[in-house]
């Protein structure tokens, strides 16, 4: 008898679970021509991008571990190994569990560029690619484009120095101008195209070795070098394989217009 | 006739128990892309599974470094002595979808002589490409004028597709590289 109240208590929880993630919030952003760090050209040509839908907030441990009970191809007891690594949400209590390292608001870590996508696929959405993630992430609560205020830089470069051991904030930031929140100071985020970036960890590389290496203009070239806290990240991005999981990667989705 | 019979009945049945094995976790055919190839046939990239692999990514438009990368792609399918050569298979998945309809594969294998069967062009949608690049460990990313910066590496899968080896030597012959083909020919 207790069983049976018990299974009917975890379906209507999975159920809840479920239209919550069915509820996550996107957010309209215009796009248009944008300076990124990353030169369309591999020179200084602006990023052209079209207007998309963006999710307010990125992806949470709740949210995740509904999607892993739908979709149990992706628990982290029955992935494939081509997908991600063994560190493949670890935090969590069991394949099916939180427990307590991992606070249903958190932002879900650790989990590999293949799970993120199947995650967005299943909100019928897409990873954002570079040029969005980066558009989107220039606004503060008034601007768009807030770069070129140092105060606007501070606030993005504080985060790094925040120690990597200290418990992660839960998900629900101060809302940008756009209505999204979280894309600066939370947890890196992938996008689709990270292995687009094409930055080698050198440098000084680009213009001898790589050249031979990749077809085309060899790799591209980053502008705006007072931008650091962005370089970082891509070139961080652009170190990793799509199998890998981090203890400070998640992910948000978006979706075109 | 019995004897015949026999065989043909072990085919049946053995045959469909070999390719449903379950696939090594580590195997690329665990992705779920459709392929379609030079002759406008779609199949998903698992169809692959049972013979070794020599793979790449380029594009038909590619003026630089491609054509070469086919060069030594078929320079290490000629290194290949007979009649090992005939079990090996290549194959080419382009960065470029939008232009890289069936037409253009298939003209392009017609003039650079990429002989089915052992040859295979092929083309998938962009989030296939962009997720079996992930895969391969290959970058590319579309340049505003529709040209593409991209790796250049010959990939070799196992027959169950693992990837076994790999080379950025392009233009001219990796030895152990071709060492590497050998040895998964020969163990096949």
């Amino acid at each position: 008898m207790g069983s049976i109240v018990m299974r009917g208590l975890w379906l209507v929880m999975g159920m809840c679970a479920t239209s919550a993630s069915l509820a996550a919030e996107y957010v309209p952003l215009p796009g248009g021509s944008f300076a990124s760090v990353l030169g369309a050209d591999n020179k200084a040509a602006p990023a052209q991008i079209k207007p998309f839908r963006l999710r307010t907030e990125p992806v949470t441990n709740a949210e995740f571990l509904a999607f892993v009970s739908a979709h149990p191809q992706w628990r982290r007891d029955q992935i494939a190994g081509v997908f991600a690594d063994k560190q493949y949400l670890s935090q969590w209590a069991s394949a099916e569990a939180l427990g307590p390292n991992a606070l249903p608001r958190q932002p879900v870590i650790r989990v590999s560029w293949f799970a993120a996508q199947a995650f967005c696929e299943s909100e019928k959405a897409r990873l954002p690619t570079w040029y969005e993630w980066e558009y989107a992430a220039a606004a503060d609560a008034h601007r768009a484009d807030a770069r070129s205020d140092p105060a606007w830089r501070d606030h993005v470069l504080n985060w790094y120095s925040r120690p990597s051991n200290t418990a992660l904030p839960q998900v629900g930031g101060e809302a940008d101008v756009h209505g999204v929140r979280d894309l600066n100071g939370l947890v890196w985020e992938w996008v689709d195209d990270f292995n687009a970036l094409l930055v080698s960890g050198d440098g000084r590389d680009q213009d001898g070795a790589d050249k031979a290496r990749f077809c085309g203009a060899g790799a591209a070239n980053m502008q705006q070098k007072e931008n650091y806290a962005t370089l970082m990240r891509v070139a961080m991005l652009s170190a990793l394989k799509a199998s890998d999981t981090t203890n400070n990667m998640g992910f948000r989705c978006a979706r075109p217009e | 006739m019995k004897r015949l019979l026999m065989l043909w009945l072990c085919l049946l049945f053995v045959g469909p128990v070999i390719a449903a094995a379950p696939l090594p976790t580590d195997s690329i055919y665990q992705l779920g892309a459709k392929l379609t190839d030079q002759d406008g046939h779609s199949w998903p990239l698992s169809a692959r599974r049972g013979k070794v692999q020599l793979m790449t990514m380029f594009y038909t438009s590619c003026t630089m470094v491609c054509p070469m990368i086919v060069d030594t792609m078929k320079a290490t399918r000629k290194a290949v002595d007979e009649p090992a050569r005939d079990k090996l298979d290549l194959l080419a998945v382009s960065f470029d979808p939008a232009r890289d309809n069936v037409a253009a594969l298939h003209q392009y294998a017609q003039k650079r002589q990429l002989d089915a069967p052992h040859w295979t062009l092929a083309r998938a949608e962009p989030q296939d490409v962009r997720a079996l690049s992930a895969l391969l460990g290959l970058q590319y990313r579309q340049l505003p004028d529709g040209d593409f910066n991209h790796s250049s590496e010959l990939i070799l899968l196992d027959p169950d597709g693992r990837i076994i080896a790999r080379t950025t030597t392009i233009g001219r012959l990796d030895p152990a590289f071709v060492d590497a083909v050998r040895k998964a020919l020969a163990s096949s």
